[in-house]
């Protein structure tokens, strides 16, 4: 089957959550989405890349992304205004699988990794399962969407490396983190943070991934992943990798 | 639109028909039935499928891209799934989905290799050109080599000839001082045309880590910023080489790129990074080009082949 995955959507909401995080509002066909935790590829005038964004929610006629200004790419996102026209191209990737037997599942995200557990959090609610979500900054300037979270109905927690707010250290030092009635585990966030909790929680569990890439939708091999079934490329096959797939060097 | 322009964009490789110039270039395009799920490829000219070893390749280490201006720096190192296996598995997905001529992309570490992955992909009847990657610069001690010698290209194409019945294509490096005599080496040797160019050889350093982007150190530039030195290097070749069709490519994004490469000598375009940035780059250059044509007063494309 043909499908587009070309689109122009229109900014309609464009501004800092923080000193170094901003969320985007697009106006455009939300229902192209399948699944929490698929990206778009935004095309930034001037640069030859596209930029890979996760999509952090959806509605019928929007999509909302969280991004860090990290390079010049996100620094000429964070100039655009409202009613400005973005080529994307989405859906991309696979998502997160919401069709576990899980009931308890925790939600673990690092920095901007956050962004896409938000939809996938109000997913597994919309389930009547029970998320846990705990969401890990740097410092308490970095903490953001975590009211969001906690509108939405997930237990929320939050850990700071500074320890100024919620618990002191990693997402992996939260309580929470070590509850033996969680039964599965959704991340997103750094490489560290991703291979501790694949080493260390003994649940099943799936995460996202990314890396450096050209197309974003699986035709130039630049993102491939060495798995235990082979090449797989973190756009298409991924970005989302069950645990018992990958490996660790 | 195209439809009253009455433009003919028909070429002609080798005696293979294509029903526009306008080709994929190797790498850029996997096996064709990716890009199919975005939109029907039936209307390519063509396409040069991912570049094909004897061996199954994962490639290189991971972060294998880097941003450049206008363009990009890939070391993907040949990833594929070996020769058996592509015959095996991607052909079939990629007739499913492409009746037309394809364009098999072989690259090869030794002689040996590149002699039985094309006696291999000769008997395949949707292979109807060999392009012979002598040129990719991101394998250590390979490819780089024969297609940076006169002699070398010269044994390898006249051992690969010897053992194939399709056109061969030596798709050459622009890595060199004098891409016209090894063209000219390729030719003597049976070559049945050029395809130009590959990537150029190109690095980037992250200025606050200190580190090369690509883990590989270096990578193959391309997109629109190489485009001139493609140009130039069809122009020449073109020029040397007369009579002898060639692919062009490098940097082509557009209708009027795929138009000068052409008057540059090149009897059909290939075009390669611009299709990861927009997946239907191709699709919209074969759209946009009989409106191009009617602007310069072009009423066949084949008439303005190494017009210059
Ligand atoms: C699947 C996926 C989802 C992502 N989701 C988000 C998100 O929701 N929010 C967010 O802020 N960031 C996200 N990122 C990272 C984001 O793509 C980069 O931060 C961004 O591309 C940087 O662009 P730049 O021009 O500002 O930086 P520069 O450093 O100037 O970019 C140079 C090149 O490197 C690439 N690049 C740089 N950093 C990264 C990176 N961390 N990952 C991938 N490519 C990179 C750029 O795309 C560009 O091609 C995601 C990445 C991937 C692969
Ligand atoms: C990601 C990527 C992978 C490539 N892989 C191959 C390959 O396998 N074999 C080959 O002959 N050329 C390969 N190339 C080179 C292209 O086919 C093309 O010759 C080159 O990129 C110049 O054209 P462009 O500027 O339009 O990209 C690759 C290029 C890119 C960007
Ligand atoms: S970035 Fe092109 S295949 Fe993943």
């Amino acid at each position: 089957m043909v499908e587009n995955i070309e689109y122009i959507f229109k900014v309609i909401e464009n501004r800092a959550l923080n000193a170094k995080t901003r969320v985007m509002r697009l106006q455009g066909d939300g229902t192209i989405f399948t699944a929490p935790g698929q990206f778009i590829n935004i095309k930034v005038e001037g640069k030859f890349l596209r930029r890979p964004i996760s999509v952090c929610d959806y509605s019928n006629d929007t999509v909302t992304i969280l991004y860090d200004v990290v390079g010049d790419g996100t620094a000429e996102m964070s100039e655009w205004e409202c009613g400005r026209e973005v080529n994307i191209l989405a859906p991309l990737g696979n998502g997160f699988d919401i069709n576990t037997d899980s009931r308890r599942p925790l939600l673990l995200g690092g920095g901007i990794g956050i962004a896409p557990l938000y939809r996938l959090a109000k997913d597994l609610i919309a389930q009547g399962k029970e998320p846990c979500v705990i969401l890990g900054f740097n410092s308490s300037r970095e903490v953001c969407w975590a009211d969001q979270f906690r509108a939405a109905g997930a237990e929320t927690y939050i850990a700071t490396v500074s320890g100024e707010e919620g618990t002191k250290g990693f997402v992996t030092d939260v309580p929470a983190c070590k509850d033996p009635e969680k039964d599965y585990f959704y991340a997103c966030g750094p490489m560290p943070m991703l291979r501790a909790l694949c080493e260390g929680l003994e649940i099943p569990g799936e995460i996202s991934l990314e890396a450096r890439m050209a197309c974003g939708f699986g035709v130039c091999m630049c993102c491939s992943l060495a798995t235990k079934d082979g090449a797989k490329r973190i756009c298409k096959d991924g970005p989302v990798f069950k645990k018992e797939e990958l490996i660790w060097k | 639109m195209e439809m009253n322009l009455h433009k003919d964009l028909r070429v002609s490789l080798s005696g293979v028909e294509l029903k526009n110039p306008v080709i994929p270039a190797s790498g850029c395009f996997g096996y064709g039935y990716g890009m199919a799920e975005y939109y029907d490829i039936n209307l390519l000219g063509s396409f040069s499928f991912k570049g094909t070893t004897r061996e199954a390749r994962f490639g290189n280490p991971l972060p294998r891209v880097a941003e450049t201006p206008a363009g990009m720096i890939n070391s993907v190192g040949l990833q594929n799934p070996g020769i058996d296996n592509v015959i095996a598995y991607e052909l079939p997905k990629m007739r499913e989905c492409y009746s037309g001529p394809v364009i098999a992309n072989i690259s090869g570490f030794s002689i040996d290799e590149y002699v039985e992955c094309c006696a291999k992909i000769d008997r395949e009847p949707q292979v109807e050109i060999i392009e012979l990657n002598v040129s990719c610069p991101n394998v250590h001690g390979g490819g780089m080599s024969f297609g940076t010698g006169c002699d070398s290209v010269a044994e390898v194409v006249g051992e690969v000839k010897k053992v194939i019945t399709k056109p061969l294509y030596v798709k050459l490096s622009p890595n060199v001082t004098d891409i016209a005599s090894i063209a000219e080496a390729a030719v003597k040797s049976g070559a049945d045309g050029i395809s130009l160019i590959n990537t150029l050889l190109g690095m980037r350093i992250d200025i606050k880590t200190r580190k090369p982007v690509i883990a590989n150190v270096m990578g193959g530039f391309s997109g629109d910023a190489i485009f001139p030195v493609a140009v130039r290097m069809v122009y020449q070749v073109a020029k040397r080489c007369p009579g002898i069709p060639i692919m062009g490519g490098g940097g082509v994004s557009s209708a009027r790129g795929v138009i000068e490469m052409m008057m540059a000598g090149a009897t059909a375009v290939q075009v390669g990074a611009a299709n990861l940035r927009d997946p239907y780059i191709c699709k919209k250059i074969i759209e946009n080009l009989p409106e191009e044509m009617e602007k310069l007063g072009i009423s066949s494309l084949k008439d303005i082949i190494g017009i210059v």
